[in-house]
């Protein structure tokens, strides 16, 4: 018993994915100029930056679709290029703008890939478990965007891959199929296995990835949980609170952790760092029996940090 | 090495025929043509005699089968093209399939339909043209085999290089077609003017011809192999060539 638990933590730490100093360019154009980074077993790791950062070359690279001018890496042990063939029975892979045949059916494009590997898992129920079983004898070109992803999704799992490589999944998705597809995700993770996916959607990463590596022109940023990262970039915390107290910004302003009170009209904004500043803040309102009528905090997302170790939005 | 494609061969084949004006555009409606002319001409083919004859007896089907082998050329590159613009090959080779399965699963997609157009245009052809001459179909359908596949290399090469979709037709027709003028069928080679001549004897359609000719008017192997070797090498040079200079995406 003890030993099954202790085997249960280990695997988490062990590095699936190994990708050091590797770099790509097109031509002039440097598409990934200088990229390390380890995906650890079991975990949701997100290449998170903006369009044109090199996420999409930096993950074809580990996937073997595409060679690094220089750098290692190395994926279950292998080489993503010398060793392609093994890799890719144990890894699934979902590219971006990817198309099938208009007119394969989705029960076709499935059989053919479970006859491609080894070890395929039933197709008929990977289709059930993602919501296509009704959708089994359509045309390609008839799945709507969601369905489409879903149905790659069911093709990137075909083999029972230890590895799963998304890139941009939920792109051009409306929020409720968005939606629909990270629990696809998470659920892909419970089942043991280790997702490495890329991002532009800020909301996307920090709701799905258990670590995030930010990438801007081709370099990588900083690495961490999107709570570190926020932590580590943006500390400040935002309480915005209105009050019609006469006394309330003077008040406000003895609270120890507190940098900033700015008020308009009857709202305050007040600004502090620290896990106790928003405990603060609720221990001077009530000791002081300051009656507000609208409390919020702004907690920072990796939107600013982003924006702060860049300079500019993600969306720029 | 060919690991699944058996089974892309016969999905391609069927999602082929799925495509509006697939099967009847290439397959059927070449035989109806046939068939119609067969059946305005038919009656007065037998009398004439001369070069006329001669052209209905053997250029005809031979430039028939090459229309056909070339149509298939064309809507190969097309469907590369179409492919490779739509991110289709990308993923494809994103699985265990190896680039040379997906490809010749597309040759041998192109060869099926041209042999069953070609026999069902040797069956139409039995039935209208009275022209009576012990056709060895067998052999024939060899040689047209060995010629397609050679044809089909050069679209390969054109396929790889053709920039997008919309323009693999009309460049694949604009290098295809101007080759049916000087491979021997309507004018034969030794009375082309030297230059011409020459630029024949470098085109492989020429020897496709020459070997289809010769294979539908009962002559030897023996007499064709320069013709197959020239063919070979054509495949081998364009195969070699679009190995180097394919792109997947």
């Amino acid at each position: 018993m003890v030993s099954e638990q202790h085997m249960a933590v280990l695997p988490m730490s062990r590095p699936i994915i190994q990708v050091s100093s590797i770099r790509k360019t097109y031509g002039s154009t440097v598409a990934v100029a200088d990229v390390s980074l380890e995906v650890s077993e079991g975990e949701i790791f997100g290449l998170i930056g903006p369009n044109g950062a090199g996420k999409t070359t930096t993950m074809e690279c580990v996937e073997g679709v595409r060679r690094p001018d220089s750098g290692n890496i190395s994926v279950l042990g292998l080489d993503p290029f010398r060793d392609i063939y093994k890799l890719q029975n144990r890894i699934g892979v979902q590219l971006q703008q990817a198309q099938l045949q208009k007119r394969i059916k989705v029960w076709e494009a499935v059989d053919l890939w479970a006859s491609l590997y080894s070890h395929p898992v039933d197709g008929d129920q990977l289709l059930e478990q993602l919501g296509l079983a009704n959708k089994r004898d359509a045309w390609f070109m008839t799945l709507s965007g969601g369905q489409k992803q879903r149905l790659f999704i069911a093709l990137a799992l075909i083999n029972d891959p230890e590895v799963v490589f998304l890139d941009e999944l939920t792109t051009g998705l409306d929020p409720q199929s968005r939606r629909a597809i990270w629990e696809l995700v998470r659920g892909i993770r419970d089942r043991g296995k280790t997702v490495f996916m890329t991002t532009h959607l800020m909301e996307e990463a920090e709701r799905l990835c258990d670590r995030v590596a930010i990438i801007e022109h081709g370099k990588i940023i900083d690495i961490g949980s999107p709570a570190e990262l926020v932590g580590r970039h943006c500390p400040k915390r935002t309480v915005v609170l209105a009050t019609r107290d006469a006394f309330a910004e003077e008040r406000l302003r003895t609270i120890p952790l507190a940098e900033t009170v700015t008020s308009r009209d009857s709202r305050f904004t007040i600004q502090g760092r620290g896990d106790d500043f928003v405990t603060e803040v609720i221990q001077c309102l009530s000791e002081n029996r300051i009656r507000v009528t609208d409390f919020r905090t702004e907690l920072p997302n990796l939107e600013d940090v982003f924006l702060k170790l860049t300079g500019h939005s993600i969306r720029d | 090495m060919f690991h699944g494609l058996w089974k892309l061969t016969w999905l391609e084949i069927k999602i082929f025929l799925r495509e509006p004006l697939g099967a009847f555009g290439s397959v059927f409606f070449p035989v109806l043509v046939f068939v119609v002319a067969g059946r305005m001409l038919g009656g007065r083919l037998s009398p004439v005699s001369g070069p006329v004859a001669g052209f209905v007896r053997v250029g005809l089907p031979v430039l028939a089968s090459i229309l056909i082998a070339l149509s298939g050329v064309l809507s190969l590159v097309t469907i590369i093209s179409i492919y490779r613009e739509g991110g289709i090959l990308k993923r494809l080779r994103a699985t265990p399939l190896r680039p040379q399965t997906i490809l010749t699963a597309h040759v041998l997609v192109k060869l099926t339909l041209t042999v069953v157009t070609m026999m069902l245009m040797v069956l139409a052809g039995k039935r209208y043209y009275p022209i009576h001459v012990d056709v060895p179909v067998f052999g024939f359908a060899m040689a047209l085999l060995i010629s397609t596949w050679s044809i089909l290399s050069i679209g390969f090469l054109i396929a790889s290089i053709v920039p997008t979709a919309r323009f693999a037709q009309p460049i694949g027709a604009a290098i295809l077609y101007p080759m049916i003028a000087l491979c021997g069928l309507f004018v034969p080679l030794e009375s082309l003017p030297p230059t011409a001549h020459v630029l024949a004897r470098l085109l492989p359609l020429t020897y496709a011809v020459s070997l289809l000719q010769g294979i539908w008017k009962n002559e030897a192997w023996s007499a064709h192999v320069g013709d197959v070797l020239a063919l070979i090498v054509v495949f081998a040079i364009c195969t070699a060539l679009s190995a180097k200079v394919f792109r997947w995406e």
